[in-house]
C-alpha cells in the first residue's frame, strides 16, 4: 500500500511539475517555447525505460533503494534543474540569427529531462518489479496524475509558481520515504527522508527559483525606465499579474490612437500578464473630459452610431473599454473578465486610482469567460465589444494546447450576434498585422456566422475601419442605414482612419490615410463577400479560413504554399512573415519522433547484446505496435475531449482541470478493474474495453453537441457534473488496455516491460504534439476517429500468448 | 560500456554546436573595413530587390556610403564584435538591440536624408543610427530613456568625433521642443500608438520612420509623412517584397 501511495505521489508531482514548468516558462520566455521545451523534456519517460532495460539486473534486487534514490533525485533536480535552465542564456528571439541558440536549446532539453527521467524511473521500476500487481500500481499512477493536475491548479491559487516548485521538491523526498515505511529496517531511513522532504522546500534560496524574465519581455523593458517600480504582484493559474507604476516617465497606453489626437492621457498604471501583454488602469476622477482620449481609437467607432447604449464588454482588463463606454454615456455596462485577480485590482487594490469605476451604478462586473457569459446571458445588448482580447489559451495555464481559442470561432460569433438587440452592434478590435491575417479571418468568420443564422446579405451589416496598427470590425443586427454609413465615414475621416469596408464603398475611398502597398483589406473584404470567397481563401498566402469549434485555431495562419517564398526572403525580413508557432509545433514533432526512435531502439539493441530478446516471434513487433497505438490514442482522446468540453464548461481552467482529472482518475479505476475482468471473466485481450471506447467516442461525436446546447443554462457545478458523467465510462474503458498489455508481456517476456513502458511514454509525448497538428489541419472530429482507429489497431496487435488466448 | 556511446555523441554535438557558433569569430580578422564593404554589397543587393516594393525609385547611394564610414564594431558589445558586420541585429544589453544593417539602410533611405537637415531620434541605443545620420551631414538630436545607455552612447559618439550629434537622456514621447521642428524623426521602438507630439514636431514635408515588431524581428516600417499643407499620412512598408495574394485578372 505505501508503494501505491509513493507511486501516486511521484506521478502527481511529475504532472504538477510539468504544468508548473509551462507556467514558469510562459513567464520567463514565451509559451511556444515552453511547449517545445517541456514536451521534449517529457522524453525523460522514454529515457527511463532505456535506463531500466540496461540496469534491470542491478536495480530490481535493490528496488527500495533504487526507487528512493530516483524519487529523491526528482525532488532535488526539479528545483535545481529549473534554476540551471533559467541561467542558460537561451534567447528564442535570436534563434534565426544565432546558431548558438540551438545549442542552448539542446542543453535546456537535457537539463529539464533529468527530473522527468527520475520520476519515470520510479514508475518503471515499480512496474517491472511488481508486474503482477500492475493493475493496482497503474491505477495509483493514473489517479495520482489526476490528483496532481487538479492539485497544482489549486496550489497555484494559493502560492506563486516558484513557491509551488519548492513544494514539489519536497514531495519527491516524501515519496522516497514511503517505500521504506513497510521495511522493518527502513523506518529510520523513512523518517529521515520524510523529514528532509518537509524541510527542503524551506531551504531553497529564493534567488534560485524566482523567475528571471527575458530582458525582451514587456515588463523587463518597462522596468528599465527610470523610476518605474512594481507596486504589486498577484499570481494564479490564469497568469501572474504585475502592476507597475512609472512616475518619472508616464505610461501612455492608448492602442491605435489617432495621430491627430491632442487629448492628454491621464496617469496610468501598467498591468502585465506573465510579464507581457500590458493593459492599463487609468486614473479616473469622475470628470468625463479626462477620458476624451479614448474617443480617438478605432475601438470608439460603434459609439458614433449608438445613443446611450446598453453595453457588454467582453474582456474588461484594466477597464479602458468601460471608461470609453462611460465617456459615451452608456446607460448600462456589463463588464466580463475571466481573471478574478484582474477584477480585484480595479475593484479593490487600485479602486481609488480607478475612481471606483466598478462601483458606479451603471457598471456591473462579472467574473466569467467571455463566450460562456454571452451564451448563458438572457439579455440583449446594443453593443457587444471585444477589444484586443487574445484568448486565454490552455497553454498559458500550462497544458498541451498551443493556440486553441473558442472566442473567435464561427459558433462563438453566432452566439455574440444572437445577443444583439435589434439595431445592436458587435464590435471587435484587433491589432492589425501586415500582410493582413486575423482581420481578414475575422471578417470572413463574421460573414459566415451570419449566413449560418440565415442572413442573406451579410455585407450590408458589416463595416471595417483601420488605423495603422488596429482595425475595428462592426457587425450590426440589421442593415446599416445611409445616415449610419455617413457617421462611420465622418468618424474615420476626422481621426485619420481608413475605411476598409462599408456597404457600397468605392475603391477610391480605400487606402487614403494609412497607405498600404495595396488596399489589401478592402480587396480582401470584397473578395470574401463575393462569389470568389473560397478561391480567395484557397490562394491567400496565409490561412484565413474561419475557425470552428472543431478546429478552434483562430491564430493559425500558416500555409505550406507560402513557406518556400518566406524562406527565400528570410534574409531580407522574410522571417517576420513566417508564422512561427506552427513551425515550432512541427519542429517539436520532428524532434520528438527522432528522440523517441532513438529511445525505443537503443534499449532493444542493448537487450539483444545481453541475449535477452524473448523467444516468441513477433513479440517485439506486436509489443511496439500495441503500446505505441494506445499511447497515441489515449492522449488523442483526452486532448480532443478537453477541447470539446471547453465551450461547455466555458471556463478554460475548469475545462482543463475537470476533464484532465476525470480522465486520469476514471482511467485509473478502469485499470484497477482490468484485473477483475482478467481474473473473474478470464478475459485476456482488450477487445471489450476497446469496443466500449470506440462505441462511446463515436457516439459522443454526434450526441454531445446537442446535449451541450441543451444543458448550457445549467449552473457551473451542474455542467461540471455532466462533464464528469460523460467522461467516466469512456475513461474507465481507456484505463484498461495498458495494464492488460503489460500483464500479458510480463508473463511472456518480463524483460520487455520497461521497453513497453518507454514506448508508451514516447508515444504519449508524440501524441500531444501530433493531436494539435491534426486538429489544426483536420479538426478534432478526425482526431477522435483516429484515436478510435488506433485502439482497434491495438486490439488487433495485442501480444499473443504462448498458446492461443482462446481455446 | 554501452552508456558511453551516447555520451560521446552528445559531447560531439556540443562541440560541433560551439564551433558552428564561433565560426564567425574565427573569420573576423582585423580588417573590419573589408568586412564592412562586403556587408554594404550585400545590403545593396538585398535593397535592389526590395526597392520597388518600398515605393522608392532608387536607393540613395549616399546612405550606404555613410554606413560604410560608420564603424559598427565600435557600437556593439566587445564580445559581439566578431559579428558586427554580419547582416543581423545584435543585443546591446538592457533588453535593447542594434538593428539589422539592412533595416537601418532601409529606414535611413526612407527618410530622404539631406545634408544640413535636422533629425530627431527617439531611442539612441548604441548610437549607431545617429552616427549614420550624422555621416549624411544631418544635425542630429537623440534621446534615450535608459540612463546607462544614454550615457554610454553619448560618450561613444563624442569619442568618435560626431560633433553634430547631441545626445541626452529623456522620455521621447513629447519630442525635443527646443530644437523642433525636424526634417526627419526616427523612433527606434514602436509603442502602441505614434506619439502625436512627435507628429506635431515634424516639419511640413518632413518624414518620420518607425520600425514595428518584436526585438530581433522587424515586421514592418511605418513612414509618417507630413505634406506641405500639414496633412499627415502613414505608409506601411514591409521590409520584404511580398504580396499576400496574386491579383485577380
Amino acid at each position: 500500500m505505501p508503494l501505491a501511495f509513493a507511486i501516486s505521489l511521484i506521478s502527481a508531482s511529475a504532472i504538477a511539475y510539468e504544468i508548473l514548468l509551462m507556467r514558469l516558462f510562459s513567464i520567463i520566455q514565451w509559451h511556444h517555447f515552453a511547449y517545445m521545451i517541456i514536451s521534449l523534456a517529457l522524453l525523460g519517460y522514454g529515457a527511463s525505460s532505456t535506463l531500466i532495460a540496461l540496469a534491470r539486473d542491478r536495480l530490481l534486487p535493490r528496488f527500495e533503494t533504487a526507487f528512493a534514490c530516483a524519487a529523491a533525485l526528482f525532488g532535488v533536480t526539479s528545483v535545481s534543474g529549473f534554476a540551471l535552465a533559467q541561467s542558460l542564456p537561451f534567447n528564442p528571439l535570436e534563434m534565426v540569427w544565432d546558431p548558438r541558440q540551438l545549442l542552448h536549446l539542446l542543453l535546456l532539453y537535457l537539463v529539464l529531462a533529468v527530473p522527468f527521467l527520475c520520476a519515470a524511473t520510479c514508475l518503471g521500476l515499480a512496474f517491472s518489479r511488481f508486474s503482477q500487481r500492475i493493475t493496482t500500481l497503474y491505477c495509483a499512477d493514473l489517479t495520482g496524475a489526476g490528483i496532481g493536475a487538479l492539485g497544482i491548479v489549486f496550489l497555484m491559487f494559493l502560492l506563486p509558481p516558484d513557491a509551488c516548485l519548492k513544494v514539489i521538491s519536497g514531495t519527491g523526498l516524501v515519496a522516497a520515504a514511503l517505500v521504506f515505511v513497510e521495511r522493518s529496517d527502513g523506518r529510520r531511513i523513512a523518517l529521515a527522508l520524510g523529514a528532509t522532504g518537509l524541510i527542503l522546500p524551506l531551504l531553497w534560496p529564493g534567488t534560485l527559483t524566482a523567475p528571471r524574465l527575458s530582458p525582451y519581455k514587456g515588463l523587463s523593458q518597462m522596468l528599465q525606465t527610470p523610476g518605474a517600480r512594481v507596486l504589486l504582484e498577484r499570481s494564479s493559474p490564469l497568469g501572474t499579474l504585475t502592476v507597475v507604476e512609472s512616475p518619472r516617465v508616464p505610461l501612455r497606453y492608448a492602442p491605435g490612437r489617432s495621430l491627430l489626437s491632442g487629448n492628454p492621457i491621464p496617469a496610468q498604471l501598467g498591468v502585465f500578464t506573465d510579464g507581457g501583454g500590458m493593459t492599463a488602469i487609468t486614473r479616473y476622477d469622475g470628470s468625463r473630459e479626462t477620458l476624451a482620449y479614448l474617443d480617438s481609437q478605432t475601438a470608439a467607432l460603434p459609439f458614433s452610431l449608438l445613443a446611450r447604449p446598453k453595453v457588454l464588454i467582453l474582456g474588461a482588463g484594466g477597464g479602458s473599454d468601460v471608461l470609453r463606454a462611460l465617456y459615451h454615456h452608456a446607460r448600462q455596462i456589463d463588464a466580463v473578465e475571466l481573471n478574478p485577480q484582474m477584477l480585484e485590482l480595479v475593484e479593490r487594490d487600485f479602486a481609488d486610482h480607478a475612481g471606483n469605476l466598478y462601483d458606479l451604478p451603471q457598471v456591473q462586473t462579472h467574473e466569467a469567460e467571455a463566450r460562456g457569459f454571452a451564451a448563458r446571458s438572457g439579455e440583449s445588448y446594443d453593443l457587444i465589444q471585444l477589444s484586443l482580447l487574445d484568448s486565454f489559451t490552455a497553454s498559458s495555464a500550462g497544458l498541451h494546447a498551443l493556440t486553441e481559442s473558442t472566442l473567435y470561432t464561427v459558433e462563438a460569433l453566432r452566439t455574440y450576434l444572437s445577443r444583439l438587440a435589434p439595431g445592436g452592434v458587435l464590435a471587435v478590435t484587433r491589432w492589425l498585422k501586415l500582410p493582413p491575417r486575423d482581420t481578414l479571418k475575422l471578417f470572413v468568420t463574421a460573414a459566415q456566422s451570419q449566413e449560418a443564422l440565415g442572413i442573406g446579405d451579410p455585407g450590408a451589416r458589416m463595416a471595417l475601419i483601420r488605423g495603422w496598427n488596429t482595425a475595428t470590425l462592426l457587425v450590426k443586427n440589421g442593415a446599416f442605414t445611409v445616415a449610419e454609413l455617413e457617421k462611420i465615414r465622418a468618424f474615420s475621416r476626422d481621426r485619420g482612419f481608413d475605411l476598409a469596408y462599408v456597404p457600397g464603398m468605392r475603391a477610391a475611398e480605400a487606402n487614403r490615410h494609412n497607405i498600404l502597398a495595396r488596399p489589401y483589406l478592402f480587396e480582401g473584404a470584397r473578395a470574401l463577400l463575393g462569389p470568389g470567397r473560397q478561391d480567395f481563401i484557397a490562394t491567400y498566402k496565409f490561412h484565413i479560413a474561419p475557425a470552428s469549434d472543431d478546429s478552434p485555431y483562430f491564430f493559425h495562419f500558416f500555409t505550406w504554399r507560402a513557406l518556400p517564398e518566406f524562406l527565400k526572403l528570410r534574409r531580407r525580413g522574410g522571417v517576420s512573415l513566417v508564422e512561427w508557432s506552427y513551425v515550432i509545433l512541427l519542429a517539436t514533432l520532428v524532434q520528438a519522433i527522432a528522440a523517441s526512435l532513438l529511445l525505443i531502439l537503443l534499449p532493444l539493441k542493448a537487450l539483444k547484446r545481453q541475449r535477452k530478446i524473448p523467444a516468441p516471434p513477433g513479440a517485439r513487433r506486436r509489443t511496439a505496435i500495441y503500446f505505441s497505438a494506445i499511447g497515441l490514442a489515449f492522449l488523442f482522446m483526452e486532448i480532443s475531449f478537453m477541447q470539446r468540453f471547453a465551450p461547455f464548461l466555458s471556463h478554460p481552467l475548469y475545462a482543463i482541470a475537470v476533464v484532465l482529472s476525470a480522465f486520469l482518475v476514471f482511467a485509473g479505476l478502469g485499470s484497477a478493474a482490468a484485473k477483475i475482468t482478467v481474473e473473474r471473466f478470464g478475459l485476456r485481450g482488450p477487445e471489450l474495453p476497446v469496443s466500449g471506447i470506440v462505441v462511446l467516442a463515436l457516439a459522443y461525436l454526434f450526441v454531445l453537441p446537442p446535449v451541450f446546447e441543451l444543458l448550457m443554462p445549467l449552473p457551473q457545478a451542474g455542467r461540471v457534473a455532466v462533464a464528469i458523467a460523460v467522461i467516466a465510462p469512456l475513461a474507465f474503458c481507456m484505463g484498461m488496455p495498458f495494464p492488460l498489455g503489460l500483464r500479458r508481456i510480463s508473463s511472456l517476456t518480463p524483460e520487455l516491460v520497461p521497453w513497453a513502458w518507454g514506448i508508451n511514454g514516447c508515444a504519449s509525448v508524440i501524441s500531444a504534439v501530433l493531436a494539435a497538428i491534426l486538429a489544426i489541419e483536420f479538426g478534432f472530429t478526425v482526431v477522435v476517429c483516429a484515436a478510435a482507429a488506433l485502439y482497434v489497431v491495438a486490439a488487433l496487435s495485442f501480444p499473443a500468448g504462448p498458446q492461443p488466448s482462446r481455446l | 560500456m554501452f552508456l558511453r556511446r551516447p555520451l560521446i555523441f552528445i559531447l560531439f554535438l556540443t562541440l560541433a554546436g560551439m564551433l558552428a557558433g564561433t565560426g564567425g569569430a574565427a573569420s573576423a580578422g582585423d580588417d573590419y573595413a573589408a568586412e564592412r564593404r562586403l556587408l554594404m554589397e550585400e545590403i545593396r543587393f538585398d535593397v535592389s530587390l526590395t526597392a520597388v516594393l518600398t515605393g522608392r525609385k532608387s536607393f540613395h547611394e549616399n546612405v550606404l556610403d555613410a554606413m560604410n564610414r560608420v564603424e559598427r564594431h565600435l557600437f556593439v558589445p566587445l564580445l559581439l564584435r566578431p559579428y558586427a558586420y554580419s547582416n543581423r541585429p545584435l543585443p546591446i544589453g538592457y533588453g535593447q538591440t542594434i538593428s539589422q544593417p539592412y533595416i537601418v539602410a532601409l529606414m535611413t533611405d526612407l527618410l530622404d536624408p539631406e545634408a544640413g537637415q535636422t533629425a530627431l531620434e527617439i531611442g539612441t541605443g548604441s548610437g549607431y543610427q545617429a552616427a549614420v545620420l550624422a555621416e549624411l551631414g544631418m544635425r542630429v538630436f537623440t534621446m534615450e530613456i535608459i540612463e546607462a545607455l544614454a550615457t554610454s552612447a553619448r560618450s561613444r559618439l563624442e569619442n568618435l568625433g560626431y560633433s553634430s550629434v547631441t545626445a541626452r537622456w529623456g522620455d521621447g514621447y513629447d519630442g525635443w521642443v527646443e530644437h523642433a521642428p525636424f526634417d526627419a524623426i526616427v523612433v527606434t521602438a514602436a509603442a502602441d500608438h505614434i506619439p502625436p507630439p512627435l507628429v506635431a514636431q515634424l516639419k511640413a514635408g518632413g518624414r518620420m520612420i518607425i520600425p514595428v515588431g518584436a526585438r530581433f524581428m522587424t515586421q514592418q516600417l511605418v513612414l509618417v509623412e507630413k505634406d506641405a499643407q500639414g496633412g499627415v499620412t502613414t505608409r506601411q512598408i514591409l521590409p520584404v517584397s511580398f504580396v499576400p495574394f496574386t491579383r485577380a485578372h
